[in-house]
């Protein structure tokens, strides 16, 4: 492999590897996001009985709703909880006595945390509510298959920019929990943020059309908004494509901010001496 | 050739001084705090060098410095050649350090996983990893943790570890901070053996900072002794104990009981029966001549020449310096 990424590339695999060991934490997250699944299905589906004019259908939204509950480790809530620790202790500046760009290092980390957990959730998640749902008669309620093989491509190509973007923005959060010497503050403020804004609480479309220009363009619809409205071809052709750029661009501005943070936290943290 | 230079190195903190109730709430002061003044030493390639001080002297700040992680106010510093803190990159894939306190270890891998993510981190080649980690966990005899996740070590385990682990890429120098801090005796001796070797055998320079002053006893050909960030001493442990406390002691046990013992060029520390403990100065009074003398006038048992415990040297030169330890 290139030797300007093999450090990278090995701290992902470990962090992976040790992820994965997560399996308890991994089958409570299943049970609460199956649960908490089964009432937005319910509750969209009453309110979609008493509407008539949706800005998407029931099963679009009954898709959104899944698929989010299966991603929903993806959204980067909160920061890093070892650089958390690290700061509670001053180990972070024994972070810098490794050859590594700090920031790529810590980026490395988030790309390996949004990637394990999902990867041990998601699966049971959509094997529920795509294929049990069915066999028990609950296809009303059930996932849908993606709305065309163009939609599946896309969606994938929307999934890596949400790893990307996700953890562009869990590193943003690492500096920013540096800068204040705690995670608290920053998490307390960003979590509601990202959970509303991303569509996970309601999905986006459903909020009032004045708003609709505002969301599009915010950082947190490409964490799931985006591919879940191409997975359901709620968004398709050139609409699809735009979204992606944007997912692209805001991936770009967060890197380029949390960059710039980090290396004026890293001089600042030299200053008061770790 | 000369690995480390040191020059007029000086780090000053700010830390927020806040005062007590609203008012202290209010109104943040700002406090200078002189970490290191003006310290300057060299280095040469292969030298194993003891930091000692107490608590908050500046040892760690120097390490700190020196390992590139923190940049000085003033002064000039190299480290083969190269500046750490401008070049940290390139200057921590050459260097080796264990601090005694923290872990460089990955606590959820086994120790061979470490092991090997450390050998991408530091992009060492395949052929040179296998001889270099072979040799550490011959010499460390790691062979039976190598399975074993970090946080089921023994703490003795892990710094045998946490060692092996700073040495994978073969560094020219290495940092010791505090290595055998919390450690039992035969985990400490495991430690200064290994660390004799490479400094002795490899020629990897040393800079290791202490508490236990029986390892700069057994490792240090030169010490240096930091107190309210300024060097105070930079010598031989054997100067060092010259200056401060250049006496010997020397412990009679008679024959029988003594009721008037005065021996001239001695002064009495302890009696207790037929046992007594001389101090005495070997420049004014040889030991040789001593003993000639007191076995001249009394029966004598046994007698045992000793210098001041080196613990008890340093706290001396503490007291004289009036730091707190």
């Amino acid at each position: 492999m290139n030797t300007a990424l093999r450090p990278y590339a090995a701290v992902v695999r470990a962090r992976f590897s040790v992820l994965l060991q997560y399996r308890a934490a991994a089958i409570a997250g299943f049970l609460t996001q199956s649960w908490w699944g089964g009432i937005k299905v319910m509750v969209l589906t009453s309110f979609f009985a008493a509407t008539s004019a949706a800005p998407m259908t029931l099963s679009q939204a009954i898709d959104y709703v899944w698929l989010g509950q299966a991603l929903f480790s993806m959204l980067p809530w909160s920061g890093d909880p070892d650089v958390a620790r690290m700061v509670r202790t001053g180990d972070v500046a024994y972070e810098r006595l490794r050859p590594l760009d700090t920031y790529a290092f810590w980026y490395s980390r988030a790309v390996a945390r949004r990637t394990a957990n999902p990867a041990l959730r998601a699966l049971p998640m959509l094997l529920t509510a795509g294929v049990l749902f069915r066999l028990v008669g609950w296809s009303a309620y059930a996932l849908s298959a993606p709305s065309g093989m163009e939609a599946t491509l896309l969606f994938i190509a929307s999934i890596v920019l949400v790893v990307a973007l996700s953890a562009s923005f869990s590193v943003l959060i690492d500096a920013i929990t540096v800068a204040t010497l705690s995670d608290r503050g920053v998490t307390v403020l960003v979590s509601p943020l990202v959970i509303v804004l991303s569509g996970s609480l309601i999905p986006l479309p459903l909020f009032p059309d004045w708003l609709q220009p505002i969301l599009r363009n915010q950082p947190f619809a490409g964490l799931m908004d985006t591919p879940f409205r191409i997975y359901s071809g709620h968004l398709a052709g050139g609409a699809a494509i735009l979204a992606l750029a944007r997912q692209a661009f805001w991936v770009v501005t967060l890197i380029v901010l949390g960059r710039t943070l980090m290396a004026r936290v890293m001089s600042r943290l030299q200053t008061q001496g770790g | 050739m000369t690995q480390i230079i040191a020059e007029d190195l000086t780090k000053t903190f700010r830390v927020a001084h806040r005062g007590e109730g609203v008012a202290g709430f209010l109104r943040r002061r700002w406090r200078d705090v002189h970490a290191l003044q003006r310290v300057s030493f060299t280095l040469r390639e292969g030298e194993l060098l003891g930091l000692i001080g107490p608590n908050g002297a500046g040892k760690s700040t120097t390490i700190k410095i020196l390992c590139g992680i923190l940049e000085p106010t003033s002064g000039r510093c190299e480290v083969g050649g190269i500046v750490p803190w401008r070049e940290r990159i390139r200057h921590v894939a050459r260097i080796g350090a264990v601090f005694g306190q923290r872990t460089q270890l990955w606590w959820d891998l086994p120790v061979a996983d470490s092991f090997a993510l450390l050998r991408d981190v530091y992009r060492v080649p395949p052929a040179d990893y296998r001889r270099a980690r072979d040799e550490l966990v011959a010499l460390l005899d790691l062979e039976r943790l190598l399975a074993t996740p970090v946080r089921q070590l023994s703490l003795g385990q892990r710094m045998r570890c946490e060692i092996a682990a700073s040495m994978l890429h073969s560094p020219r120098v290495l940092f010791l901070d505090e290595p055998t801090i919390g450690l039992d005796a035969v985990a400490k001796l495991a430690v200064r053996d290994f660390v004799r070797t490479l400094n002795r055998e490899r020629g990897v320079t040393v800079i290791l900072t202490t508490h236990d002053m029986h390892d700069v006893e057994a490792l240090a050909e030169r010490v240096i002794v930091i107190g309210n960030g300024q060097i105070l001493a930079d010598g031989t442990l054997t100067s060092l104990r010259q200056n401060v406390l250049g006496e010997r002691r020397l412990r009679v046990q008679f024959a029988e009981e003594v009721s008037d013992l005065s021996i001239p060029g001695t002064s009495v520390r302890q009696r207790s029966g037929r046992s007594v403990e001389l101090s005495f100065d070997p420049r004014q009074t040889p030991a040789h001549s001593l003993i000639a003398a007191i076995a001249a006038r009394y029966n004598v048992e046994d007698v045992h020449v000793d210098e001041p415990p080196i613990d008890e040297v340093v706290a001396r030169f503490y007291a004289r310096h009036e730091l707190d330890a």
